[in-house]
């Protein structure tokens, strides 16, 4: 299975091309953020234009979600050249084609803009919007996305916290491997910085990146790290079989070669270094690869003071012994797009089978000793010996962990 | 409100319920279904922006008064005397 197209919106570009090269220009897409009852905080906030792809009325009646999966979703075809007709969407039958999006949370940003909507009218439930359900319901990215292009396959989200972005690349491909479609459009989206919940529970949990300077607040590693940035975005691959790929002269990103999803079973909220190597161990053992076969290792650590330290002792334990691997981290630049993590942080990966470069992770002052680990590659880009693989981790509340290896395509 | 007046807040209302119609040549008595694209679902964002704007209740066994302008006048009409226009659609 390989990836054809990559289509995202990220705090520091709407396309890959501008994306990539912000990552190995150091530039971050942190900014001032501010939303009711939280007042003045930071986020990472996209820019793309939602009406490239939807009429008025669509984008109005729809939820952010859904807009950020239409952008993502059509610019991956469009990436892949593969052409959306009325009938055909690039050359499959609709019903061949499915979606699915990996979500942190769905609703809560439609859920409490209509609650602050119905308080202003003394909570006289005749005020509250019957859109509220078609856009809370969990299947709602996807399911504009379905609407938007014209597909009948099946398209739905999945619910993964932040390792959402690996479930749905990961599910695009069982769905290709089980014959059910014979196109997917799979990845994660994430619109949480419109919920203020989601910052004053990260707030309430000590949790939230606070700095004077929002492109320096996001400093996974850095001892003076102090919590999560929030961001929105998404990024969506399209799918397809390597025949059919070839058949077609397809550009190929890369091959899918491995994958593992596991739960660590012991906390809401706090990560485990025993789950976490058990993921990456599991990617590799389902690829048939060694540790010294990973060449970049995007980490998920979102900055946080403990989260980052328990990650790098899970690699240490896996990739303490090989030196051919590389580890960076993407959130540095972006923050945590959530459910959107996982898949974007891949999507910024994937150019380094074409430029040889490891994009670093940014912000590291002064390295916290208790994230040392072998060939972190800081603040600038490094060029290895090889890059024929990349693994990457994303990990979420309730301990559920996701790892993804992808593959430099050889002919 | 006049007459005409009740026509500019129901095609405001309609302007930013569909804003990618063109409303400059609605006829007063044809179905506005069937001159633009409206469903249910906006329809009962006419009802629901009606309320908002002007506290103005339309029961569900009255929607179909609504279906044409000439009947939002009609109907609407003796509703919103001595209310203020309210116009937010973008121009």
């Amino acid at each position: 299975m390989v990836i054809t197209g990559v289509g995202l919106t990220s705090p520091n570009g709407d396309d890959l091309q501008q994306y990539r090269s912000n990552l190995l220009n150091g530039v971050s897409g942190v900014v001032n953020y501010s939303i009711r009852h939280v007042g003045e905080t930071l986020a990472g906030v996209c820019n793309f234009d939602p009406l490239r792809h939807q009429k008025r009325k669509e984008a109005r009646r729809g939820t952010r979600a859904g807009a950020v999966s239409i952008y993502c979703a059509r610019e991956a075809l469009k990436d892949a050249g593969l052409a959306a007709e009325s009938t055909h969407i690039g050359g499959h039958a609709r019903d061949r084609v499915g979606v699915y999006i990996g979500i942190t949370e769905h609703g809560n940003v439609e859920t409490e803009t209509q609650i602050h909507e119905v308080a202003q009218y003394g909570f006289d439930l005749s005020f509250w919007s019957h859109h509220h359900n078609p856009r809370t319901v969990a299947n709602n990215p996807a399911g504009e996305t379905t609407l938007n292009l014209g597909i009948t396959g099946p398209g739905y989200c999945l619910g993964g916290a932040c390792a959402a972005g690996n479930l749905g690349l990961i599910h695009g491909l069982q769905m290709l491997q089980l014959g059910i479609v014979d196109l997917a459009l799979a990845g994660g989206v994430s619109e949480s910085i419109h919920t203020f919940g989601i910052f004053a529970s990260f707030r309430a949990q000590g949790a939230l990146a606070k700095h004077d300077e929002p492109a320096r607040a996001s400093r996974p590693f850095d001892k003076a790290r102090n919590g999560i940035v929030v961001s929105e975005g998404g990024a969506l691959f399209t799918l397809e079989r390597l025949d059919d790929a070839l058949a077609r002269g397809a550009k190929i990103y890369g091959e899918v070669v491995g994958y593992y999803v596991n739960s660590d079973a012991s906390d809401f909220v706090l990560p485990s270094s025993d789950g976490q190597e058990a993921c990456m161990r599991g990617a590799l053992a389902s690829g048939g690869l060694a540790p010294e076969d990973i060449d970049i290792l995007n980490t998920h650590a979102t900055s946080t003071p403990q989260g980052d330290e328990v990650e790098c002792e899970a690699i240490r334990r896996v990739f303490g012994a090989s030196p051919a691997t590389y580890v960076n981290n993407t959130k540095s630049f972006i923050g945590h797009a959530m459910g959107a993590a996982g898949a974007l942080e891949l999507a910024g990966n994937l150019p380094s089978f074409d430029d040889g470069l490891v994009h670093p992770t940014i912000n590291v002052e002064e390295l916290d000793p208790a994230c040392e680990v072998r060939n972190l590659v800081l603040n600038e880009p490094v060029r290895p010996a090889r890059v024929e693989r990349v693994l990457n981790m994303s990990f979420g509340m309730l301990g559920i962990n996701s790892a993804v290896v992808v593959e430099r395509y050889r002919g | 409100m006049s007459n005409e007046e009740v026509v500019i807040a129901v095609k405001d209302i309609i302007a930013t319920i569909a804003p990618d119609e063109d409303l400059s040549g609605l006829a007063l008595d044809v179905r506005l279904r069937d001159q633009i694209e409206l469903d249910s679902m906006d329809f009962l964002d006419i009802v629901m922006e009606l309320r908002k704007r002007y506290g103005v209740q339309v029961p569900e066994e009255d929607y179909m008064q609504l279906a044409t302008l000439k009947g939002c006048v009609d109907y609407l009409g003796p509703k919103l005397a001595g209310k203020q226009l309210v116009q937010t659609a973008a121009r």
